[in-house]
Formats: structure tokens, sequence, C-alpha cells
């Protein structure tokens, strides 16, 4: 590496790729160093958008922490609601009724097709298509308009609670569930056609952006992006939470290890999700949403726990500390994407800039998620 | 060669197929809804800020100032005021301040009312110029949505 | 009326007072060309997408481009430290000129040409290179890392994609054996089965060398899939990254007026210009509906694709245009001897 920098050092220049970019989504400066177009050197510069939300956990009581947790990633806001419910439920002992349990997978998993959906026309608008960014947005808008009919939100929930959800689903979320399933599945052929056979997208993909199976594991990279180097691992199938081991899922895995891969294991992971909001709609048992006498005032026992769960970008762990006393001792989050993109400053070095940037956008980057 | 034609012949394909299917959708009716001059009804459970529920009879406010919502607001928005008249059982509110500048509209206020005395409003579409103009003072909406 | 249509017809003779009546006429057809493809632009852009596009400002929103011209207008000229004065200024300037130069020598119907020159093709050819050095230019006076990265884009873009143009263009004068646009699309009139496209008895590749032309046009104008050069996504905005107010509206305008002429040129080399496809009323509306079909495919192209990269750009232009529009121009010789 420095051996490359040496060489090049009077010919190469310093690009500040953002903070305000269109292409880094957000907040997120990176440091290139550059020969001509093509990257010798990467350095993601993070901390514009810290805004303490761990500190926070140990200052506010245990509910109260709750809306911060969907302000984590405004994507996939539910996978936070759920990994902090879930590890202060285990931690206080805290039994979950059945159908509210159904209700947070469905509810999670719209949420995961509604992060893929953005990832989906953001990626493609990082590609230069701008239609299937807005044909995308408006397949989500059938789900934020889902949820916000249950949730009252429709970008930050704050919809579980310990020992359940909030509220209710009722009929006209089921059946409106329903007729989303089967209008995605038609989409998603749409998207096929129009974006994945594409031979502009083909050519931009495939055999582009190289992430090997032994870097995401050096750095500790999940979800879409390590299923695409061919690690079959997902929090839901290996390390069960919730519901999840009742339904019938495969985990899609593409051993290319190029943007194709990550491209097509998000694309998949949409339908696997339809198939689970299909089954939770059909298993979808009676009874109590939320505990009768869920406990106002939570006091977890003392000790450590950990709970992780699948988000849209990939593990998503809670550590909690808890000292026995009203809110925690201390708070850690272990969020996808900055493992994610701890990689990006060794996978694009020698690449051209916009392919790099592609490789880029197939991290799918919440940058809110990695400063916290 | 026979590859290098193929791969010709496979592109063109698939360009015309995704032209053809934005030429559809080009003729397809539109799906926005064109704002100002058209609203969507909010859902039942949309959440505006929260504002006081009128007794059904009384048409005042049902709350007595216990404080709970006060205490559960994550974001401390909220300013409850209560004193108990002579003679009365409970208290009674006088002043419930809310500060909507702050609020995440997690809606735990909402749930920890015992008395069913607040609730979300379906406003939606607010704009002010100073902060003064969200620190709303829930009692006066109150009792001006009476009038 | 006859008296008047009279004294047009003697201004009209007067060299002087025609050309300069052609001059304000061309200015303004490139300008109400440049505001209005834009709100075409936007229109079709939305319906694709399912919206509506723009539409507060007077009916169907046909005002917007007004809106949009005094809002560029009334924005500060901004001038960053470090440019390089001169070119930064004279760049829009040196884009915008040579467009509507190229207007001059394109014939829109068989009377209204500004000026019929017989080397018309090589001139529209000619001005359509000056274009790209004022891009390179404004883009390396801008001292900015992302404008000059495009600056080299614009180069090799447009270097690599004039080659199969050129190639193609020659297939076309050969078959017709003249510069002159006018002669070019006589040869055409009569109806679509004699129009260059459908040109099987010159070679069998015409079609192919169509779609070579629109390739290319769309490559040489800057525009998606190729917009590499403005690919916002990567280099923010290219060339115009530090261009503000009318500076910016200047480069924004001969973009769109570099596609008219591009739909002008494949029209008049391939469409049969003026013609009518059936043979009745040949006359300027054919030319006119022609071209903005042409315009409408350009804005639905970009509308549907993604954009391509630099290799895969260059690779299109040297391993697959470039040897189709020779293998083109070697059959048209090969069947204009044996035939």
């Amino acid at each position: 590496m420095s051996a490359i920098v040496e060489k090049l050092n009077d010919e190469t220049f310093v690009l500040n790729l953002g903070p305000q970019h269109p292409a880094t989504h957000g907040v997120l400066r990176v440091k290139l160093r550059m020969d001509g177009e093509y990257i010798v050197e990467a350095e993601p510069v993070l901390g514009y958008i810290h805004r303490m939300h761990e500190k926070m956990g140990e200052n506010r009581t245990w509910i109260q922490y709750l809306p911060n947790t969907a302000r984590l990633d405004y994507l996939h806001a539910l996978a936070f609601n759920h990994v902090y419910v879930n590890a202060v439920e285990r931690a206080a002992g805290i039994e979950v009724p059945q159908r509210a349990e159904y209700i947070r997978v469905i509810t999670a998993e719209l949420n995961r097709i509604s992060s893929h959906l953005v990832w989906f026309g953001a990626f493609i608008m990082d590609l230069g298509g701008f239609s299937p960014l807005l044909y995308a947005f408006d397949d989500r808008e059938q789900i934020l308009d889902l949820l916000e009919a249950i949730t009252g939100s429709r970008l930050t929930y704050c919809y579980f609670r310990f020992g359940g959800v909030s509220c209710d689903i009722d009929d006209q979320f089921i059946t409106g569930s329903r007729a989303f399933v089967k209008r995605m599945r038609e989409r998603l052929d749409m998207y096929r056609n129009l974006v994945t056979n594409n031979i502009i997208t083909i050519k931009r993909l495939e055999d582009v952006g190289p992430i090997t199976a032994e870097m995401c594991r050096k750095y500790g990279a999940t979800g879409p992006v390590a299923r695409g180097s061919g690690i079959n691992f997902d929090v839901r199938r290996h390390e069960p939470y919730s519901v999840y081991p009742e339904f019938d899922f495969d985990i899609p895995v593409y051993h290319e290890c190029d943007n194709m891969a990550r491209y097509m294991v998000r694309m998949d992971e949409m339908e696997q999700s339809l198939r689970i909001i299909e089954q939770a709609l059909d298993k979808l048992p009676d009874g109590p949403y939320l505990l009768p006498k869920a406990p106002r005032i939570v006091k977890p026992a003392k000790g450590d726990f950990y709970q992780a769960v699948e988000s849209a970008r990939g593990s998503l762990g809670l550590r909690i500390v808890s000292d026995g006393s009203n809110n925690a001792y201390r708070l850690k989050w272990r969020s996808p994407t900055f493992s994610n993109l701890s990689l990006f400053g060794e996978a694009c070095i020698g690449m051209l800039l916009p392919d790099a940037l592609a490789l880029m956008g197939t991290l799918d980057l919440v940058i809110p998620e990695i400063d916290r | 060669m026979t590859d290098y034609f193929k791969e010709i012949f496979y592109g063109l394909k698939s360009l015309l197929i995704g032209m053809g299917i934005t030429i559809r959708y080009c003729f397809s009716p539109v799906v926005t809804v064109q704002y100002p001059h058209e609203t969507l009804k909010m859902p039942a459970r949309f959440k505006g800020h929260i504002e006081l529920i009128p007794d059904e009879q009384t048409g005042t406010s049902k709350c007595i100032a216990c404080g709970m919502c006060q205490r559960t607001c994550p974001s401390g928005c909220i300013s409850v005021d209560g004193e108990k008249p002579e003679g009365a059982k409970t208290k009674m509110m006088t002043s419930f301040m809310l500060d909507y500048t702050k609020c995440s509209l997690c809606g735990l206020c909402v749930e920890s009312c015992t008395f069913s005395a607040i609730r979300h409003s379906m406003r939606y579409n607010l704009a002010g110029t100073s902060k003064q103009a969200y620190i709303i003072d829930l009692k006066k909406r109150l009792e001006e949505s009476k009038k | 009326m006859e008296t008047i249509l009279h004294y047009i017809n003697l201004v009209l003779h007067v060299e002087p007072l025609r050309l300069l009546l052609y001059l304000a006429g061309l200015i303004m057809f490139v300008a109400a060309n440049a505001a209005y493809l834009v709100l075409l632009e936007r229109k079709v852009a939305g319906h694709i997408q399912l919206r509506i596009g723009p539409k507060e400002n007077g009916p169907f929103g046909l005002l917007q481009p007004l809106a949009d011209g005094i809002k560029l207008m009334t924005k500060q000229l901004l001038t960053p430290s470090g440019i390089d004065p001169i070119l930064f200024r004279i760049a829009p300037v040196m884009v915008m000129v040579p467009a509507i130069m190229s207007f001059v020598v394109i014939p829109f119907s068989d009377s209204i040409v500004a000026r019929n020159m017989d080397i018309g093709l090589l001139v529209v050819l000619a001005f359509a290179t000056i274009n790209f050095l004022g891009l390179l230019l404004g883009a390396w006076g801008s001292r900015n890392k992302y404008a000059i990265m495009s600056a080299a884009r614009v180069v090799s873009q447009n270097i690599a994609y004039e080659i199969p143009m050129l190639v193609t263009i020659v297939a076309i004068i050969m078959v017709s054996g003249s510069l002159n646009m006018h002669t070019i699309v006589s040869q055409q009139l009569g109806g679509f089965w004699q129009w260059n496209l459908l040109n099987i008895k010159a070679s069998l590749l015409m079609p192919a060398a169509f779609l070579i032309m629109f390739i290319c046009m769309l490559a040489e104008t800057n525009r998606a899939p190729f917009d590499l050069v403005e690919a916002e996504s990567e280099l923010v905005a290219g060339p115009f990254i530090e261009y503000s107010s009318m500076g910016f509206g200047l480069f924004f305008m001969a973009e769109y007026s570099n596609i008219v002429i591009g739909a002008c040129l494949a029209t008049i080399l391939f469409l049969g210009g003026w013609g009518c496809p059936f043979g009745i009323l040949p006359g300027v509306h054919w030319f006119l509906i022609k071209i903005y079909l042409l315009i409408f495919m350009v804005v639905w192209i970009r509308w549907t694709f993604p954009r391509t990269t630099f290799y895969g750009l260059l690779n299109l232009s040297w391993k697959v245009l470039i040897p189709v529009s020779f293998v083109n121009l070697i059959l048209t010789s090969a069947m204009l001897k044996v035939f």
C-alpha cells in the first residue's frame, strides 16, 4: 500500500468526497487519494452526525430510550425497536404474547422491504438511473401507508413496547398487507426487467467491486454484504429470535463477491421477506397484543446482556449492562453499517471513482446509524 | 465471435424492454397527490402533537394534573400544573404546556395517561416563523375548540 | 396581405437583411427550444415517474421556463477564487456560439435555410467539435478537482464518438455524393422507402448505421446514458460545478441546442429531412415532427437507463460502434461499386 503511495506521490491528489456529495447519502466524508480517476487510498471520516445516543441511553429510563432507537437507522427503524425491546425483555424476564411476536415480525419485515426499496432506488440513482427511485418510492409508499395506519408514524416508528406492541393490527392492515405482497411480486418482476437484466446495469455491476469472504471476516461485515461474498450467515436463522424459526424462508447467498452478488442478495431478500409476511399473516394467532400487566417501569436484573437481530443492513447487536436501576448502566450498539463501511477503505483501492461509488452503494450506508 | 453478437443483441433487447416499461408508465395515471390542492386524510392513529380530550359532559379536560405524562416524556416537553380547589377530591389542571419543538411523537405520554385525558391530534401541516409558535398551550386550545 | 407578403419577399432578397432576419429567427428558435425542451424533459420525466412535473406556472406549467429563466438571471454570478478568469468566462460563450452557428446551414425545409452551403455538413461537424473544447476549458478554468476529472472525460469521450459518427456520415456522403444538406435531403424525398434509413440498396447495414449515429449523438451531447461528463452522482456537476447564474444557464441552453442539432442531423441524413413519409405535403412541419420525435426518444432514454461507466463507454465505441461503422462504410462502397 505505502509503496504505491510513494511511487505515485507527486502524481496523486486528495479528493474530499463529502460530507456534502450526492453519492454519500448523508454526511459521510471519504478522504480519497486519487491517481487520475483511480483511487489509491480511501479513508472514511465519520463524526458529522454524532448525537450521543449511547450516552442518552444511560440517562433515560428504559422506556424513555425507546424513541431513540428509531432514530438511529431511519430506514429500518423497527429492527432497532426490536433489538432493544428484545434485549430488555430478556433482561427483565418479560414474556411476550405470541400475537405480539407475530405482529413484530410482520411489521419488521415490511420495514425491511421498505428499507431495501430505498436502497434499491438510491443505488440505481448512484448508477445514474432516476426513474427506478420513484418506482421504488411508490412501492415504499404502500408500506408506509400500512405502517402509518398501525403505528401512527411513517419513518421513525416507536411501536414495540416491553411485553408487546403499542397497538393491535386490524383487518384493514391484514388485507392491505396481502394486497401489497401480491403487488410487490409483480413489481419485483418489473424491476428485474427494467434494471437487473439491463445490459448497462450488468456491465456496471458484474465483476466490479470485489469483497472477499476473508475481507468480510476481517472487518466484521454482516448482512447482504457478507452473504454476497458467500458467507451464509443470517441472524434470523443462525441465532434465532422472536418467532422466526416458525417460518420457512431461504437465505439468499451468492458467491460471486461482486456488486451484482450484493445487489441480487437484496433483491432476493425482498422476495423472502414477502414469504415471511405471508406465512405470518396466515398463522397470526389470537390473543393479547400487549401483556395485560405490562410493566410501566421496567427494572431489568443486574447483568450484562447482548441481543442481535438481522437488520436490513446486517447483524445489529445491542449490549446492555444493567445495574438493576431505572436506567442502563451502559448501552452499546453494534451497528452493521459501521463494520460494512470499514472495509470500504481496503476494497476500493485501485478502483475507478464511479465503480468505487457503486461499491459504496452496495454497502447500503445509513450514516446516522454509523455515527449514532 | 458469436458471443460478441449475442451480447450486442442481448444488450439491445434488454434496452428495448426497459424502454417499453418506462413508456408504459409514461402513459399510465400518476400516483402522486397534488398537495396544496388535494390532501390526504390522516389515519385514525396518526400521531400529531398531543391535545387534551374534552369530557363528553362538561367539555372540560379530564386531566387531573397527576404529572404522569410529564415524568414519562423522554424529551421533557410537557409541563403540567394543577391545584386542588377547596372541597374537591382531585386536583384540577391549571396549565398544560407542550413544547412541540422537542417532541419526538413517541406516544408514551398518551399510553401512560391513566385518565385518557390526552390523545394525538390530527394536525400535520404546521408552519411557524418562531419557536414560540410551537410552545402550545393545550388548555387554551381545548377552550378555543369548544367555541 | 398580398402587399405584406410582397414586402417580406423583397426584404428576403436583400442579402444582409435576410441574414439578419435569419440570425434573429435562429437565436429565437434556439432559445425557445432550450427553454421548452427543459419543460418537455421535466414533463416526460414526471410522467415516466408517475408524477405530473411542473404544473403551477401557467396552464400545464407552460410558463415554467420563463420562471426558470428569470431565476437563473437574477442569481449572483459567482467567480470562485483561484480560477482562470478568462477561460472561466469565455467557456460558456464558446459552448453556446457554435451551437447557434450550426443552425445557419441546417435546411428546415426546401426554402427555409439561412445559408445553403455546399460544405454545410462539414460546417456542422466542425462547430460540433468546438463545443466540447468549451466544456474542457470551462472545466479546466474552474480549478475544481471534479471539474478537471470531467474535463479529461469530455475529451476522450468526444474523440471516441467522433470517429464512428464521422465514418457513418462518410457512408451517407458516399451514397448521396454531396456535402450539401439540401441535396442530401432532396435525394430522399418521396416517401419513407426513399430514406437513407431504409436505403438497403446502398448498404444492408443502413438501419444499424442510423442506430450508431443516434448513439453517437447521445454521447456527443453528453446525454444519459453517456452523461459521464456531468455525472451527478460521481462528479456532482462536472464542468458546471463552479458556474452559477447565466454562466450555468448558457451551458444548459447549449446542451439542449446540441440535442436539437443532433436530431436535425439525424433527420437530414437518415429520415428524409422535410419530406413526408407518405409523399404528401412536404414541408417544415415534417422536419419539426421528426426532430421532436427524436428528441423525445433522447429524453425517454435518459429517464430509463442508468449511466455507463467510462470504460464501458469506450468499449462500446471501440469494440462495437467503430467496427460496425467501418463494415458499413466498406459495404456501402462495395455495393455502390457493384450496382
